[in-house]
């Protein structure tokens, strides 16, 4: 028995990495959409909730649990493109505070509309992962095979974004169509299509998210299930820098893990006020977020 | 071959081209010269699709370009250099031109190979970005990014601004090469009439949006009432 591993240090670190991967995976999906279209989509949380009770419909006839997570993000998907088709288009160009009035009005719009359909009682969708922490010596260690489920996903999606911006052609297209759209209009990039699917990897992104959210023992799938969840991938975004997808990832990451020293060695109500203050504090210090690079561009 | 007949373009209730016509020989130079508004690069934007004619119509090998979008009209073979050169300064320098490789049917390692050869200075500093290239280095890159999807006609907005008599000299020789080793048809706007009369076949004045001279380029150059009335001194 080594009792290093089963220390509270130690089960504050992996606690708060369960955590922070999820808070990482709202910061990035925010970021993706920010880094495309330029529009802080606060439905962010509620989209990729509307996708999972969809999943939640191949669910209920008894398919399984990896069926409902593959319509899931299919759904997410779908949202995603359709939003942007239907809605964002038309708010390209604008004053910066109507994306803001309007997303905000859409997250109430949906979840009013998942409560109307599905009520607010959580639905608990069963996985095939125990949420039960592993024993060692008798004592717990903070890592259950759903937080480790939680957290290989989470790395796994990362990595593949990262692999998708960095190596592909298409990663190429989106990240210049989203610095130079007009530039990359004249390279021949449909940029069009491009900002649809940043919208679509987004909402994938936060739907993959919220499945995890929602498959845990003792949250279920609830309209608001995301509330809280976005609030803090929001601060990780800002925190990390909304330009940077690795800020996004670290910054939620660090979050998660301060936040869970905070509520083991403080108190449980000084979370968000300590989030809070890691938001003015890192505001003040780097507006533009702990990764974003401060550089004047040449075009 | 690029047709322009009587085009016109505004901007609300200003009026930037009137009734402007020309035509762009195949395997030609063809500059576009003029004051500062006289509507120069409000002409290349229309070509490649950036704005919308109001009035008349562009045709480039029967194709009628004055309201396709500007990424259908490059993969026509359309290649637009903008002014201030458009490089993306967060992208290194094989980055910009990957992009500009996306659309072309050539293999990419070659492609790249071929823009080293051609302008070895990018060869060496593929790895860093672009932000970090002098005013000449970020002109030759966004040439080379033009050049390397194979267009048949490049549009080159005022590539001199801003660079040394010398680079400036370099890239006017650059062109010429080009359009006489491929075959390029080139529309070049410039303020810089005289380095731009040097090496162009044909030239076109526009004043105040107007076509006021469409000649060959060394009759312009002698011309001496056109040279003081709308290019100033030219040497």
């Amino acid at each position: 028995m080594d009792p290093f591993l089963t220390s509270r240090i130690v089960s504050d670190i992996l606690g708060g990495l369960t955590n922070g991967v999820i808070y990482g995976l709202v910061a990035l999906s925010l970021v993706l959409v920010w880094r495309s279209t330029g529009i802080l989509n606060f439905a962010q949380g509620a989209m990729p909730m509307i996708a999972t009770y969809l999943g939640m419909v191949v669910f209920a006839h008894r398919l399984g649990y990896w069926p409902l997570v593959i319509v899931s993000i299919v759904a997410g998907f779908a949202v995603g493109g359709v939003t942007e088709r239907v809605l964002v288009r038309h708010l390209y160009g604008k004053p910066e505070i109507n994306p803001i009035v309007v997303m905000v009005g859409f997250l109430i719009v949906l979840e009013g509309v998942a409560a109307a359909i599905w009520s607010t009682t959580p639905r608990g969708i069963p996985n095939p992962f125990s949420p039960i922490d592993w024993q060692l010596g008798g004592k717990p260690i903070a890592l259950s095979p759903f937080s480790v489920y939680e957290i290989v996903t989470a790395l796994v999606v990362m990595i593949g974004v990262a692999v998708l911006f960095r190596f592909t052609k298409l990663g190429l297209q989106l990240r210049a169509s989203a610095l130079a759209p007009e530039v990359s209009r004249l390279l021949g990039v449909r940029v069009s299509r491009m900002l649809t699917l940043g919208w679509i990897l987004s909402t994938g992104v936060g739907t993959i998210c919220t499945v995890l959210v929602a498959s845990n023992f003792f949250t279920g799938l609830t309209p608001q299930v995301m509330d809280g969840i976005f609030a803090f991938g929001f601060i990780a975004a800002a925190v990390g820098g909304l330009d940077s997808p690795v800020g996004a990832i670290v910054a939620g990451v660090s979050m998660g893990i301060v936040l869970q020293f905070v509520g083991d060695f403080v108190n449980s109500n000084a979370i968000i006020i300590t989030a809070l203050i890691i938001l003015i504090v890192s505001l003040m210090v780097r507006p533009n977020g702990l990764f974003t690079k401060s550089t004047a561009r040449r075009v | 071959m690029i047709v322009v007949d009587e085009l016109s373009v505004s901007y609300g209730a200003v009026h930037a081209l009137r009734d402007v016509s020309f035509r762009a020989e195949t395997g030609m130079i063809t500059a576009v010269l003029g004051a500062n508004g006289a509507g120069k690069t409000t002409l290349l934007r229309t070509i490649s699709g950036l704005k919308e004619p109001s009035n008349g119509t562009i045709t480039f090998n029967e194709h009628s370009l004055g309201r396709q979008k500007p990424e259908n009209i490059a993969r026509l073979g359309v290649g637009h250099v903008p002014e201030g050169r458009g490089v993306i300064s967060e992208f290194t320098v094989e980055e910009n031109l990957r992009l500009g490789a996306m659309m072309a049917k050539v293999n990419l390692t070659e492609g790249l190979e071929e823009q080293y050869q051609r302008f070895p200075v990018l060869g060496e500093r593929r790895k860093q970005h672009a932000a970090k290239l002098s005013g000449g280095e970020r002109q030759m890159l966004a040439m080379a990014r033009a050049l390397i999807a194979r267009p048949t006609v490049l549009l080159l907005d005022e590539p001199s601004l801003g660079l040394a008599p010398q680079v400036t000299a370099q890239l006017m020789h650059t062109i010429l090469d080009l359009c006489s080793s491929m075959g390029l048809t080139v529309i070049l706007v410039e303020q810089n009439a005289s380095t731009a009369l040097r090496i162009a076949d044909r030239a076109v004045i526009l004043y105040l949006g107007r076509v006021v001279a469409n000649d060959v380029a060394s009759t312009i150059a002698a011309d001496e009432d056109l040279r003081q009335h709308y290019l100033g001194k030219v040497e």
